[in-house]
């Protein structure tokens, strides 16, 4: 059984990279490759040739299909071979998977598992990423870590206090308690932790201008496995709190997102997002931000590497301690091994 | 939608206490289990979706305990420990 869930969504890229050029990327293991087709839709295909494995996406695109670059064998969108060389007889076995697409809120989802069971309905929206009232900023790091290292890290913000001062960390992160929340129902995990006093941290100084001390608000919402939503309200102290149904005039918003996806089971793709609804368009503080959500990934990716050895060296006799800061991590892990016990059961099945 | 027995009411899960934080729920679903940090403590207040609740200073003692009393749902728990 691979540590990831199988039967579930996962991103593979933003829509911005998916173009009319072939575009390889390995997702829970598969290898895949990409394209947007001339009426603008998304494929994926497996990207092996079915002749002599050669990978597809090192091959050319022409007219929507796929020629591969070592022999030539043609598929259309569908993965059906429809030439091969030197004669006119194709093997019917001559295909290569196609893979289920969604593309939605910028975000484009591969289904690894069952086709059939590809249910799009079920794929969590981040509708923010994909609008006007928004400001977007995104990135994506290589992660050398298995992908539930990251899920632990980003379950606790408690760690920005010691691995991002300077940054997003300030003390009151880590002395603030948290709730936690799961809909066992929707499998949601919700952590809040809401700071009526607090320092304000460069990364939303700089940006918005607050000079003095904010109330700061950071409620997590993960959508096990891919999916992870940092709704982050920052208002000077005094704001009134927002109220239900009306503009939440006096705060400034920030959409942070990562699709936590498994590239192997010893490497992850850490997609990054930073979304406001202030200084729209502001090139400044779009890069402003942006480089320094970069250093902030970058800062974590530094230290889930190095943690990433440590566990695969102990995994033997590994040992941990869990304390009420990790309350909701030990929640997103549990639903995280019901999904993965689900996605077996339907796959031995089959 | 769970076949589980009806869920409890917003007013089990919300009870007021000054020791806890304020009662906000964050997801509106029929099962949600929640977690509080019982102020100026290290206590963990765990509410089942049934309404019944429990202390613990250890969250993997909670989560179990949290998971772990399907017998007591549906009866009448008044959000007690």
């Amino acid at each position: 059984m691979p540590s990831w869930p199988v039967n579930q969504w996962y991103v593979a890229a933003y829509s911005q990279d998916i173009k009319d050029e072939l575009f390889g990327r390995t997702v829970c293991g598969e290898p895949l490759v990409f394209y947007r087709t001339s009426d603008g839709e998304v494929v994926a295909l497996a990207d092996r040739c079915v002749h002599r494995r050669y990978p597809l996406s090192r091959s050319q695109l022409v007219d929507d299909q796929v020629v591969c670059g070592y022999h030539g064998f043609t598929y259309d969108k569908t993965g059906r071979c429809v030439a091969v060389p030197g004669q006119t007889r194709i093997p019917r076995s001559a295909r290569v998977p196609a893979w289920p697409v969604l593309e939605q809120d910028s975000l484009v989802w591969v289904w690894i598992g069952d086709p059939e069971l590809a249910d799009t309905s079920r794929v969590p929206r981040a509708p923010w990423l994909d609008s006007t009232a928004y400001t977007t900023v995104r990135g994506m790091e290589p992660l050398k870590a298995r992908y539930d290292l990251l899920v632990d890290n980003l379950l606790d913000l408690s760690h920005e206090t010691y691995l991002h001062g300077g940054y997003i960390g300030t003390p009151e992160v880590a002395e603030t308690p948290i709730t936690t929340e799961v809909d066992e129902d929707a499998q949601v995990v919700y952590v809040s932790r809401h700071m009526d006093d607090a320092e304000c941290p460069p990364f939303y100084a700089k940006s918005t201008g607050i000079e003095g001390r904010i109330t700061r608000w950071q409620d997590i919402e993960y959508h096990p496995p891919c999916l992870y939503l940092l709704h982050s309200r920052v208002a000077p102290v005094g704001t009134p709190d927002p109220v239900e149904g009306q503009p939440d005039d006096g705060a400034f918003h920030v959409e942070v997102a990562y699709a936590i996806t498994p590239e192997t089971e010893h490497s992850t793709h850490d997609f990054w997002m930073v979304a406001r609804d202030f200084a729209l368009g502001d090139r400044e503080v779009s890069d402003f931000l942006a480089e320094n959500n970069r250093t902030v990934v970058l800062q974590d990716v530094d230290a889930l590497d190095v943690l990433e050895v440590v566990v695969e060296g102990e995994k033997d006799n590994y040992q941990e301690l869990s304390i009420n800061i990790d309350t909701g991590g030990l929640a997103a892990r549990r639903i995280l091994k019901q999904q993965r016990e689900a996605g077996a059961a339907v796959t031995a099945e089959a | 939608m769970s076949a589980r027995s009806a869920p409890a009411t917003a007013e089990q899960h919300t009870l007021v206490r000054a020791d806890l934080p304020p009662p906000r729920r964050m997801l509106s679903g029929d099962h949600v289990y929640r977690v509080v940090w019982k102020l100026a403590t290290d206590v963990l207040v765990g509410y089942c979706w049934c309404g019944e609740s429990h202390e613990s200073e250890d969250p993997i003692e909670l989560w179990e305990w949290l998971l772990d009393h399907p017998d007591t749902h549906g009866s009448d728990g008044d959000g007690s420990a």
